[in-house]
């Protein structure tokens, strides 16, 4: 059977700059194909090749890209706008930037059905609002006349996916569809994506760099790398026994459930799409590589039904057993480095003639949480739950409104703040926000030693030499600035800073979401070995439940500003409590296809912390809520080994 | 001592600026990401070549801002008496021209007067254009005009490309010895376009330049190459001397406006609160005022001073240098605003910034937080508004001029010679050359600045990245 | 949103009275009315009597801020403050030199500015989106390239030369239009069309570079990419999603001169004769007349304010993330 999408050789340029080179691949009706690749691997700028919607500057080389048999290649722009949108439609990644700020998103939509249903007025809206029936958008009718900012993230990407689905396409290529998107919500809206695939027999181009998600969704997949594919198969096959050393490698890089063990980590960075490439492209970080790879560009073969272009194929080693490294256990007395009570952080809301405070926005509300020396507390939540306010808060970065801080023994107020700085420090997520572009890193690394008087002047030079071997920088990175970096590069830069006043507790606001797979093992092995050397305790601010089983202890789950569950991390991922917790868990995509298990999804969106539900803030979501969680908010209840969780329904049950 | 050096207000404010331009280039050279734009404004032909009229220009302004006053040839050496004419060095330099003055007007190139006149000739008076005094007065009949005009220009044209073959030559054996290249090859590649600077642009331009000087020279020394004004005043010379002027109020308003934009603005942004609301309060009351009716207010206090504390200027230039610097001052203080604006919004984003927010957990001082994180990252925006604004201000001193409180009407600027000349476009021939000298040096000068701003903003700012 | 406008509104207040101030502080206490008299009889050569006389006149022979010698409440009013800087909350600006009541002069002067001004603004608006536009949608052709190219050519010529070449040639040697003048009605349109026309053209450069770096702008952003990928034409992407985002800052940006519009163009006004606002303004200027310069100088400051929310409100009314939050 002629697959519906069939790619021969594609080759795109941007400029001078090569960035998809001789990819080749087919989808089949009814399936999804993943392409997997790190950032700048050239798997969105495939997709844009494929609808003929490249950025200014970019053109297709060469190459052939069929769809039902005829080359999209070679239409007129005329017959290709009939495509787009018609036969194949495609949705982005950030729903947000992706729709038009000032028009209405019915509007957009109907726009789309008229343009390839031809249907106007009000069968073109009776259209539309089935197309939001169809993705599960509650209250179509009403939602037709909002503008994107009044709808949530999660809202939103349905709306681009229903205007997607305006033209009936055959193909729907999704790139990074939820990687903007709050796990619970990711679940929601893959959901949707799979039902609309089978419900429509629709092909799917699953764009992303998530093994997860390709785990949950794909029927076949294709790995990308600088440009190019390097293994291909079905889902089954690839996930049992990757062939290529780099998929091998981005799957041990991952962090996993109960595993304590050392990451593998990917040596090196993504060649420039720029740089002049010979031989296979991932020879100069493949730790099996021989002379042959540097020279020749491997072919295709098949090992094991599996298509992959590596000289080596086949005759790779098994896969090594993780070296297993124990969590540091604090030797300590459990006597603990930070003690947070009440811990409340309101924003004044200002509205009406005067700007008047009128309500507060609650963005902290009621945090406590103790931190023992040398080991780590992961704060975990959806995006808007307060745990990066926390993480301020605790720095007086922003200033608390409530609420008694301890610090190894002292209390924390406006006046001792020189103590706090120099026993508490904070990485930040994103590392190219975090450095001072037109700061060397010398510099950079001085700052804090400077502002808080840290040794002797003239063994600060000494110090900035040490810490750049502390985190694993070459010792000229000093004279440089941070955009000869790449990004995890910065990452260090970032932590040696910290580093270099030497604080007992570091607060990691998560610090590795903005970084690849391979560079984020990098990070969270230097982190835990600082850990264990310098008896470093963390507060882990993350959404990642993976990072949080390699790196973390303890964890506490918050939910609108409160912890909801708190205690060891084997208890609260492996037997959550909360109904939040378990809805959390089991939302996130795992390696481990569990396709058909009972999975508790969690319907509609987090609320707004401004006008939070009455009662346990949880109830509008929860499968068990009750009478008495609406009425009042749950006390804790402990369980065993300091494992503890506010919820009336755990209350009850015990 | 045949002078003594009189250097005026203006001048030391100049050169001032020059000072700390060559400083800012010296910290440049040496820091590789403060050259890395620069080299990229520097690879624009339209940039390199404007860059290049616009030095010419300041070239011309710093020769004109080296005032003297000369020593009175009658007076005795050990008590010198000197002239109350301040001159400068490119007065002296351009002698001819500021001497050879004529009755009234005359044509570009003309040998005679632009009005007849009665005059004495063999066998009684006749009504008829009289001969000018210095414009071709080497000429001994009418016919021999053309020819001669001809002529000059041919040799002019000829000088102008012989030197600008030198000067190729010169750079090319320059260049192909550090590139360890052979000449072939260099001029090959510099022909070719494939050198990594706009070899070919920056060539025509120079030569352009050359050959335009050489011409003007060979003509100016037998003709007014643009005519002479209402009381024969040399047109080319009155032209060449506003350069200094149009420099001055493109600069030196900026320097005024850059301490109180960038302080004010950043303040604004960075501290926020009531800090913020006072200065927003100052510059929305500054900006309601329609700016033309601020600058002549202020222009005309600025006169009544002067007028009424004439003991504190002696001469004629020293009055109107005061009065340039004043109008520097006032549109400095009303023009603050814009760039005040576009440094508070900035200032509010970087505030927010993790680098900003780590200085923060570090506890460095505010002050150190603005003048290490801050102001280093709108560097770039101060800059492209002081090139944005400079032809702005070259423009706007031509209107202010004509409504009268512009600078004073005794100093050379475009804005002068255009309100002197307008009223004469009515007579019979037109008299155009003053309006039209005028307005293409100003042209000249404005559009080397857009193009070079252009370039400057393309090669700085980062959101423009890959467009034009 | 009501409360909105009306705490924009009562910010207003404290700004005109910072204009107010200020222009006391340039007019009466750095320039005091002995200098105005100075200025006015000529600087040499002057009695005291013949400025005191002069000062009588006008009505400037009061103390500054407070009058000792009246009673109660005349202590303040009865002052220079008084009678002429607070006076023109009320509109009243008192007369000028030539004695005629200002306030009367600048209503018989608003008709003839805003019959140049307004239509310069209206066809200069439309003219310079629409030159914007064609470049954005020829971008990165040599249509573009040098549709740029002309733009800094236009904007690096002085506005006095579009003015005196559009005098000389269109009025002066081809005699198609009046060189300057004035009359109402429909028999005044050949007076407008001329300054109309040049004022047009000197605008376009700036003007319509400035819109095209703000449709490129928009261009670049990803709602583009999604209309196109619903397979819009791209004279329909540009038209509808292009358009209304970049028509924002536009439409924002001009709100704030619309107010403007009725103080006229100084220089225009000026050259082609017409007895508006403008020409009435550069008259004071020249002639040293303080009185009007004054009362300019604060209806500019209360049209600019007006103009400042009149865009906050547009703004709420084009973008509705502003309307509805």
């Amino acid at each position: 059977m002629k697959p519906l999408l069939d790619v021969r050789g594609l080759v795109t340029d941007i400029g001078a700059v090569r960035v998809v080179d001789g990819v080749s691949f087919h989808v089949a009706a009814g399936e999804t194909y993943a392409l997997l690749g790190e950032s700048g691997c050239g798997k969105s700028m495939t997709a844009l090749s494929i609808m003929r919607l490249l950025p200014d500057g970019g053109r297709v080389t060469s190459g052939a890209v069929d769809l039902d048999g005829q080359d999209v290649l070679a239409l007129p722009e005329r017959e290709m706008r009939r495509v787009r949108g018609g036969r194949m439609a495609m949705i982005f990644q950030e729903p947000m930037l992706a729709l038009n700020p000032v028009i209405r998103v019915g509007e957009q939509i109907i726009e789309a059905v008229a343009l390839h249903q031809n249907l106007a007025g009000q069968a073109g809206r009776d259209a539309a609002r089935d197309l939001l029936d169809a993705v599960g958008v509650p209250d179509a009718a009403r939602r037709l006349d909002t503008y994107p900012f009044e709808l949530s993230g999660g809202l939103r990407q349905r709306m681009m996916i229903a205007m997607a689905l305006a033209g009936q396409p055959k193909l729907l290529i999704a790139d990074e569809p939820t990687t903007a998107l709050d796990v619970t919500i990711q679940a929601q809206v893959l959901e949707v994506l799979r039902r609309l695939r089978v419900e429509r027999q629709m092909g799917m181009l699953l764009i992303t760099h998530d093994l997860g998600v390709v785990a949950e969704n794909a029927d076949r997949v294709g790995v990308m790398y600088a440009g190019e594919l390097l293994e291909e198969g079905t889902r089954e096959s690839f996930f049992a026994a990757p062939q290529h050393p780099y998929s091998r490698m981005l799957f041990e890089a991952l962090p996993r459930a109960g595993d304590g063990g050392r990451l593998t980590v990917i040596p090196g960075q993504v060649p420039k799409p720029d740089s002049e490439l010979k031989g296979c492209r991932f020879a100069p970080r493949c730790p099996h590589a021989v002379v042959r790879c540097r020279e020749e560009s491997p072919d295709w073969q098949t090992v094991d039904g599996q298509r992959v272009r590596c000289h080596l194929a086949g005759q790779l080693p098994a896969r090594l057993p993780r070296e297993i490294v124990a969590n540091a256990v604090s030797t300590q007395a459990m006597q603990p480095l930070l003690q947070v009570d009440g811990l409340k952080v309101y924003f004044p809301v200002r509205r009406g003639l005067l700007q008047r405070t009128v309500d507060q926005l609650r963005a902290v509300d009621g945090v406590s949480l103790d931190i023992q020396a040398g080991r780590t507390l992961a704060l975990v939540g959806e995006s808007g739950c307060g745990k990066t306010t926390v993480g301020k808060a605790l720095l007086r970065l922003t200033e608390p409104t409530a609420g008694r801080i301890v610090l190894a023994g002292e209390t924390i107020t406006a006046k001792n703040a020189p103590v706090l700085r120099r026993r508490a420090q904070m990485v930040f997520q994103d590392p190219f926000s975090s450095l001072n572009p037109r700061m060397r890193v010398a510099d950079i690394l001085l700052e804090g030693m400077d502002a808080l008087g840290v040794g002797a002047a003239h063994q600060r030079r000494d110090a900035v030499a040490r810490l750049l071997g502390q985190v694993g920088l070459p010792d000229d990175a000093g004279g440089r600035y941070p955009h000869a970096f790449s990004g995890g590069q910065r990452q260090r830069i970032a932590i040696a800073r910290v580093l270099a006043v030497s604080p007992r507790l570091v607060i990691c606001d998560e610090p590795t979401s903005a970084l690849d797979v391979s560079v984020q093992a990098q990070i969270l092995n230097l982190l835990k070995d600082l850990q264990n050397e310098l008896g470093l305790a963390y507060l882990f601010i993350t959404h990642n439940l993976g990072v949080v089983e390699y790196l973390a202890h303890e964890v506490a789950v918050m939910y609108l500003g409160r912890i909801v569950e708190h205690g060891a991390v084997a208890d609260v991922l492996h037997a959550p409590r909360h109904p939040y917790t378990q809805a959390l868990v089991s939302a996130v995509p795992r390696i481990e296809s569990h396709v058909g298990e009972g999975i508790s999804r969690l319907a509609g969106d987090q609320p707004s912390p401004l006008n939070p539900p009455s009662g346990c803030h949880f109830n509008p979501r929860c499968p068990h809520a009750g009478e008495l969680c609406r009425q009042t908010y749950p006390d804790r209840t402990d369980l065993a080994n300091g494992h503890w969780v506010r919820c009336h329904w755990v209350a009850g049950r015990i | 001592m045949k002078f003594i050096p009189e250097p005026l207000w203006t001048d030391w404010l100049i050169f001032a600026l020059l000072a700390a331009a060559l400083a800012l280039v010296w910290v440049i050279r040496r820091q590789e990401h403060l050259l890395a734009p620069w080299r990229r404004v520097a690879q624009r032909p339209m940039a390199a070549g404007a860059a290049l009229v616009l030095g010419t220009f300041v070239v011309i302004g710093l020769f004109d801002s080296l005032h003297y006053r000369e020593r009175l040839p009658e007076s005795p050496a050990d008590r010198p008496q000197y002239s109350v004419e301040v001159l400068s060095v490119f007065d002296a330099l351009v002698r001819d021209l500021r001497t050879q003055q004529e009755k009234t007007y005359s044509a570009p190139l003309a040998m005679q007067l632009y009005a007849k006149e009665f005059i004495e000739r063999d066998n009684g008076t006749v009504r008829d254009y009289p001969r000018l005094r210095y414009g071709g007065a080497h000429l001994a009949r009418a016919d021999e005009r053309l020819p001669d005009i001809a002529w000059r220009s041919l040799t002019g044209l000829t000088w102008g490309l012989v030197a600008s073959l030198f000067l190729l030559g010169l750079l090319a054996c320059w260049q192909s010895r550090r590139m360890h290249t052979s000449l072939g090859t260099w001029l090959g590649n510099w022909g070719g376009g494939r050198l990594d600077w706009p070899g070919r642009t920056v060539v025509f331009i120079v030569s352009l330049i050359l050959v335009v000087s050489c011409v003007l020279v060979q003509l100016a020394s037998g003709y007014h190459v643009f005519g002479t004004d209402k009381v024969g005043q040399d047109v080319l010379y009155i032209s060449l001397k506003s350069i200094r002027t149009g420099l001055v109020i493109g600069t030196l308003t900026t320097l005024v406006t850059l301490p109180l934009a960038i302080g004010l603005g950043i303040a604004a942004g960075y501290f926020r609160g009531w800090v913020d609301d006072v200065i927003q309060y100052v510059y929305t009351v500054l900006n309601s005022i329609p700016g033309v009716l601020l600058i002549a207010a202020a222009v005309l206090i600025v006169q009544v001073y002067i007028e009424s504390n004439p003991e504190r200027f002696d001469t004629a230039a020293v009055r109107a240098d005061i009065r340039l610097l004043a109008l520097c001052l006032i549109m400095g203080v009303t023009s603050w605003t814009g760039l005040a604006r576009l440094l508070r919004g900035e200032s509010l984003k970087l505030r927010t910034l993790d680098y900003v927010e780590a200085a923060r957990a570090f506890g460095v001082s505010h002050a150190r937080i603005i003048s290490r994180h801050i102001l280093p990252n709108v560097f770039h925006l101060v800059l492209i508004a002081i090139v944005l604004d400079f032809s702005g201000l070259v423009l706007a001193e031509a209107v202010l001029s004509y409504v009268g409180v512009g600078v004073d009407p005794a100093t050379y600027s475009w804005g002068n010679m255009i309100n002197g000349a307008r009223l004469e476009l009515a007579r019979e021939p037109v008299v155009w050359w003053q309006l039209g000298a005028a307005f293409a040096f100003m042209f000249a000068l404005v559009l080397a600045a857009n193009l070079f701003a252009d370039g400057v903003r393309d090669a700085f700012d980062p959101r423009l990245e890959g467009r034009r | 949103m009501l409360a909105y406008i009306l705490r924009r509104l009562l910010y207003a207040i404290p700004i005109l009275i910072g204009v107010n101030l200020l222009t006391f502080t340039l007019f009466f206490v750095v320039n005091t009315p002995d200098d105005m008299a100075r200025l006015q009889l000529g600087v040499k050569h002057v009695t005291p009597e013949a400025i005191g006389r002069w000062k009588a006149e006008h009505g400037y022979d009061k103390p500054l801020l407070l009058n000792a010698e009246a009673k109660g409440a005349a202590q303040f009013t009865d002052t220079i403050f008084f009678k002429h800087s607070a006076a023109m909350f009320a509109f009243e600006f008192g007369k000028g030199d030539d004695g005629r009541d200002i306030a009367s002069e600048i209503h018989a002067r608003m008709g003839p500015s805003l019959a140049i001004a307004l239509p310069v603004f209206v066809i200069g608006l439309m003219v310079n989106i629409t030159f914007a536009l064609l470049m954005v949608f020829f971008r990165s052709t040599y249509l573009d390239i040098w549709g740029v190219v002309l733009c800094v050519v236009l904007m690096s010529i002085s506005g006095l030369f579009y003015i005196i070449a559009g005098q000389y040639f269109i009025a002066k040697l081809w005699n198609l239009l009046p060189i300057s003048g004035f009359a109402g009605g429909i028999d005044g349109l050949r007076f407008v069309l001329l300054p109309v026309l040049v004022s047009v053209v000197a605008g376009l450069g700036s003007g319509a570079r400035w819109y095209r770096t703000i449709f490129l702008e928009e261009i670049g952003k990803d709602y583009v990419r999604t209309a196109r990928a619903k397979g819009l034409s791209e004279i329909r992407v540009l038209f509808r999603h292009v358009l209304k985002n970049g028509m924002i800052p536009i439409l924002t940006g001009a709100v704030v001169v619309l107010p403007l519009l009725f103080m006229g163009s100084l220089i225009t006004e000026s050259f082609f004769g017409i007895p508006g606002l403008g020409s009435y303004t550069i008259d004071a200027i020249q002639a040293q007349d303080f009185a009007v310069v004054r009362a300019m100088v604060f209806l500019g400051s209360f049209l600019y304010i007006v103009g400042l929310i009149l865009t906050d409100i547009s703004y709420s009314w084009v973008d509705p993330r502003v309307r509805l939050q």
